[in-house]
């Protein structure tokens, strides 16, 4: 048989790739019929509620659950961050949250009540968490420096002695030289994932297999988690995962909870069922990093920057780091430049991977300077973002993000709309701004490996250990497969969210459409070829003469063809099975990495109140080979709310004396209702020098840019920066009264 | 069966109960946040009421401790589990459901005060326009607050046969989705409108 060309059909002779197709789950979540792992009820299960430590930093001395194990309906009680028995030492608690003891019962109930008596002797620690407060983090000893380069047009010579003064003065001499130099502070707070569906599991030992519902972003990888911890091995563990309520980045582990909930299985021989509560969910769940910076810039008399020195700091919760210093400046990149970070030990649970790590932060606190470069010389932001484009990070997209920009500019009404900062028309206390911000991803497709079953009666099924996060992965996997054989949509079975499907990655970093792309259509493409060479000899033509259309495989422009089943009983008896795999990073025609994007937003402040309302933000975005238009455009939707989410609204709030997270409900953790958003215009930049590079993922790039954006407008609209993210209402008060005095 | 009596259990004493709870829990946790698991346990001794239900047309009878709410009652006495656990307090709207035609949380709802009363969940609306206007319009992504949005949403529009997007986009702020498909949701209700998806 001749080697299989792997390739995507061109846009004019794709019938489903690019066509929006509703994803084929929608019925079941819409009707609240799809099960998700807190849905699955296993007959005799064990209801588990855990005790969350209500000290952000303390010893554990000893946890009495003798009173617990008289509460009606309690089964078990399994010790958790705590002395396993009495002359144990004492478990330090680092963060406020972290779970003491796991009560199993009968019902929810009677979980809650052995959990209130629980009596726990802990033993108080010191607290530290004012991640923006970078003197007092150095005074108490609780810095880590968190890297830094520094890159300088001249170098200095080889005889010199020290060569951090020599970088002192040459940046000390740049910036004495610009015509334009900007000195500020920016910041944004840390967030949480808050994924509705709690983290953890529910499960079942089958003498002494371990069946697990989990919610899972890595269906294909958590089992070695819970064999590592369980001393078996990865054969022994099955998990699923069929729908998953939010994961974000935060859902790659099995958690230690839900190794827990194994050994309560264990213990009493019953399913368990163990989710975080709302408050634990937020508190461990999973968090973002906060990042907080000082920057001074220079640029010459068109506004290019040509120096940039900034120090930045915040916490990544008590392992002590902050903000990588790799993206900043983002995605702008001037020739001399010097990045510090510094990272702050906060009594907070160690952060996570949360949806495109680094770039939201990195963006937030570094194109605000470039804001205010426009801000200062009295310039057209859209002037100074397009200028600045000849120095930026990502070789050769100069012109698409050029491109971009003046799409974006359009969509928002730019020249319209825009006024110099704090310039603009006042309505009452009602002022106006556009704002803009860029980003950039990689998105490259993951390891993934599909089986594919056609059978002889034309019935076509595929294996991939995958998942789904929302993201309408089950209908892209079924869109490949029904282009690839002319079929409809519906005629194809995907079976994905079982460890014991062919391995597929994590589904984190942008990575799955491409990584089940990448699987299926070859898969496909190698069914195809042999399907074709039985029709061939059939017909007695050449196979590379057959094309596929519409449920038929024939010669284009004759009568010679056979229906998909005609062709497929040709098969004989035995269905065809075929096993295709692509391995990351290698060099393929069918996906690739690197994607750009532009937001602009345009909000409305009142300044009397200091509440931001948005009007509208534009999202332009470019994502290579667009698979399903439908489901793109909600993910990028999706993205933007998340981004007004953290650049108005939600915050993770420590008291400082105590350490506790003390918005850690959603009545008080907020986040954007529906009439929050404004109008959400999206633009996906498909040019077909784009769509040929091949499919790349899109997950997280929308989510990167929103928070400059919006930060400018804020800026723009009323000539003040709100420094830190989100800009509350009291944060915009504050600024406004700040820049009056 | 004959009706349970109503007053097999107490609501007095049940909030006795859970403030002796909280009491005799503070003497050894120094910092009782306001979170904890402390604040929501019941030191009640559990005496369990035999109830009927009427869920999406059908009677249950079931027997549930006087504590439990609503919510436990639909997910693990029925295995309805399209009202979702999101937040306890009521905050999140996930486990929206229409008692005698009108929303209410679930989650802060004691399944015995839902006695003799109709109560629908998302499941009853499958052949409903309101949840085919989700599918048609993407108003779904991981899809956990969904069941809940699709309750809310039929709710308002009972009420609001002829919403305009203004008036849909300030009455239905009762639910939170964390993926964002707020602008689809609002796409989805606009075309129920529209379609006469009401009638």
């Amino acid at each position: 048989m001749a080697e299989v060309k792997y390739n995507w059909p061109a846009a004019d002779k794709s019938s489903i790739i690019g066509k929006s197709i509703k994803r084929l789950d929608g019925p079941e979540k819409a009707s609240g019929t799809a099960k998700y792992t807190f849905d699955v009820n296993l007959p005799k299960q064990l209801i588990v509620q855990a005790l969350g430590c209500p000290h952000a930093h303390c010893k554990v001395l000893s946890v009495d659950t003798s009173a617990t194990m008289k509460v009606p309906g309690v089964v078990h009680v399994h010790l958790m961050r705590a002395p396993k028995k009495a002359g144990d030492d004492p478990v330090e608690i680092r963060t406020q949250g972290e779970l003491i003891a796991a009560v199993a019962a009968e019902t929810e109930g009677a979980a809650r009540e052995g959990v209130a008596q629980l009596k726990v002797e802990y033993e108080m620690l010191g607290v530290f968490v004012d991640d923006q407060d970078l003197a007092a983090a150095e005074a108490a000893g609780l810095t880590k420096r968190a890297g830094g380069r520094v890159q300088l047009e001249t170098e200095p010579d080889d005889d010199v002695e020290d060569e951090e003064a020599f970088e002192e003065n040459e940046i000390s001499r740049l910036l004495n030289e610009s015509k334009h130099v900007v000195e500020g502070f920016y910041g944004i707070d840390a967030i949480t994932h808050c994924c509705l569906e709690p983290h953890g599991s529910t499960l079942q030992w089958n003498g002494n297999k371990l069946d697990v519902y989990l919610s899972t972003q890595n269906v294909s990888r958590t089992d070695d988690g819970f064999a590592e911890a369980l001393e078996i091995t990865a054969d022994d563990v099955d998990v699923t995962c069929e729908y998953i309520g939010g994961g974000f980045g935060s859902k790659f582990r099995p958690d230690y909870w839900s190794i827990a909930a194994a050994e309560i299985a264990k213990a009493t021989g019953r399913p368990v069922k163990f989710m975080l509560d709302r408050d634990q969910e937020l508190k461990i769940g999973g968090n973002r990093p906060s990042g907080f910076i000082n920057v001074r810039l220079g640029a010459d008399e068109n506004g290019v920057v040509q120096v940039w020195d900034s120090h930045h700091w915040g916490t990544t919760g008590f392992n002590g780091g902050t903000v990588s210093q790799t993206t900043i400046p983002y995605v702008y990149q001037p020739p001399n430049y010097r990045r510090l970070a510094t990272g702050i030990v906060t009594n907070n649970e160690p952060s996570v991977a949360w949806r495109a790590p680094n770039h939201p932060q990195a963006c937030a606190i570094s194109q605000t300077a470039y804001d205010d470069l426009a801000a200062a010389m009295g310039a057209d932001s859209l002037d100074i973002f397009r200028r600045n484009l000849k120095n930026i990070s990502v070789d050769g997209k100069e012109d698409l993000y050029d491109a971009e920009l003046k799409i974006a500019a359009d969509l928002i009404g730019w020249h319209t709309h825009w006024h110099p900062h704090g310039k603009g028309d006042q309505q009452g206390s009602i002022v106006e701004g556009l704002g803009i911000g860029i980003h950039t991803w990689g998105g490259q497709a993951n390891t993934s490996s599909c089986l594919l079953k056609v059978h002889p009666d034309g019935g076509v099924e595929s294996y991939c250990g995958t998942q789904d996060l929302g993201t309408g992965t089950r209908t892209v996997c079924a869109m490949v497969l029904a282009e690839t054989f002319g079929l409809p949509v519906d005629a194809v079975k995907v079976n994905i969210g079982h460890s014991t499907y062919p391995f597929s990655g994590a589904s984190g970093g942008s990575t799955t459409v491409g990584a089940v792309c990448e699987s299926h259509r070859r898969a496909a493409q190698d069914a195809l070829a042999k399907i074709q060479e039985l029709v061939a000899k059939k017909l007695d033509v050449s196979a590379d003469q057959l094309q596929v259309t519409e449920g038929r495989i024939g010669v284009p422009g004759s009568d010679k063809s056979l229906t998909w089943k005609q062709a497929c009983a040709l098969l004989g008896i035995q269905p065809l099975e075929v096993n295709a795999s692509f391995q990351r990073g290698t060099e393929s025609p069918l996906s690739n990495s690197g994607v750009g994007g532009v937001q602009m937003a345009h909000v409305a402040v009142d300044t009397d109140t200091g509440v931001v309302k948005i009007k509208k933000i534009v999202a332009v975005q470019d994502m290579g080979l667009i698979v399903n238009p439908m489901s793109a455009k909600s993910q990028i939707y999706g993205a933007v709310i998340m981004a007004i989410a953290y650049s108005l609204f939600e915050q993770r709030i420590n008291d400082p004396t105590t350490g506790a997270f003390v918005n850690s409900e959603l009545a008080n953790y907020r986040l954007p209702r529906l009439g929050d958003i404004g109008e959400i215009v999206v633009e996906m930049y498909e040019p077909e020098s784009e769509r040929a590079r091949g499919v790349i993922g899109l997950g997280e790039p929308p989510v990167i840019s929103g928070g400059a954006a919006i930060s400018n407008a804020i800026c723009n609209a009323t000539g003040v920066r709100v420094p830190v993210l989100p800009a509350t209402p009291k944060r915009v008060l504050e600024a406004l009264k700040k820049a009056r005095v | 069966m004959a009706k349970p009596p109503k007053d097999n259990f107490s609501r007095r004493s049940f909030l006795k109960g859970s403030g002796a709870a909280a009491a005799a829990t503070a003497l050894t946790t120094q910092v009782a946040s306001t979170a904890d698991a402390q604040a929501t346990a019941t030191n009640v001794i559990s005496e369990k009421a035999t109830i009927t239900l009427n869920v999406n047309g059908t009677d249950h009878t079931i027997t549930v401790e006087p504590r439990t709410t609503l919510l436990e009652a639909l997910r693990y006495h029925l295995d309805l589990t399209g009202a979702k656990p999101v937040s306890l307090d009521g905050s999140s709207g996930a486990s929206t459901v229409l008692i005698d035609g009108k929303p209410a949380m679930a989650s802060t709802t004691l399944a015995v005060s839902a006695r003799d009363k109709k109560i629908q969940t998302c499941e009853n609306f499958a052949g409903d326009a309101v949840p085919q206007a989700f599918v048609d319009h993407d108003a779904e992504q991981c899809g956990f607050c969904t069941p809940g949005f699709v309750v809310a949403v039929r709710a308002f529009l009972n009420a609001n046969p002829d919403a305009t997007e203004q008036q849909i986009r300030a009455g239905l702020n009762g639910n939170i989705c964390r993926c964002g498909t707020y602008a689809n949701v609002i796409q989805a209700a606009v075309a129920v409108v529209k379609g006469g998806g009401n009638g």
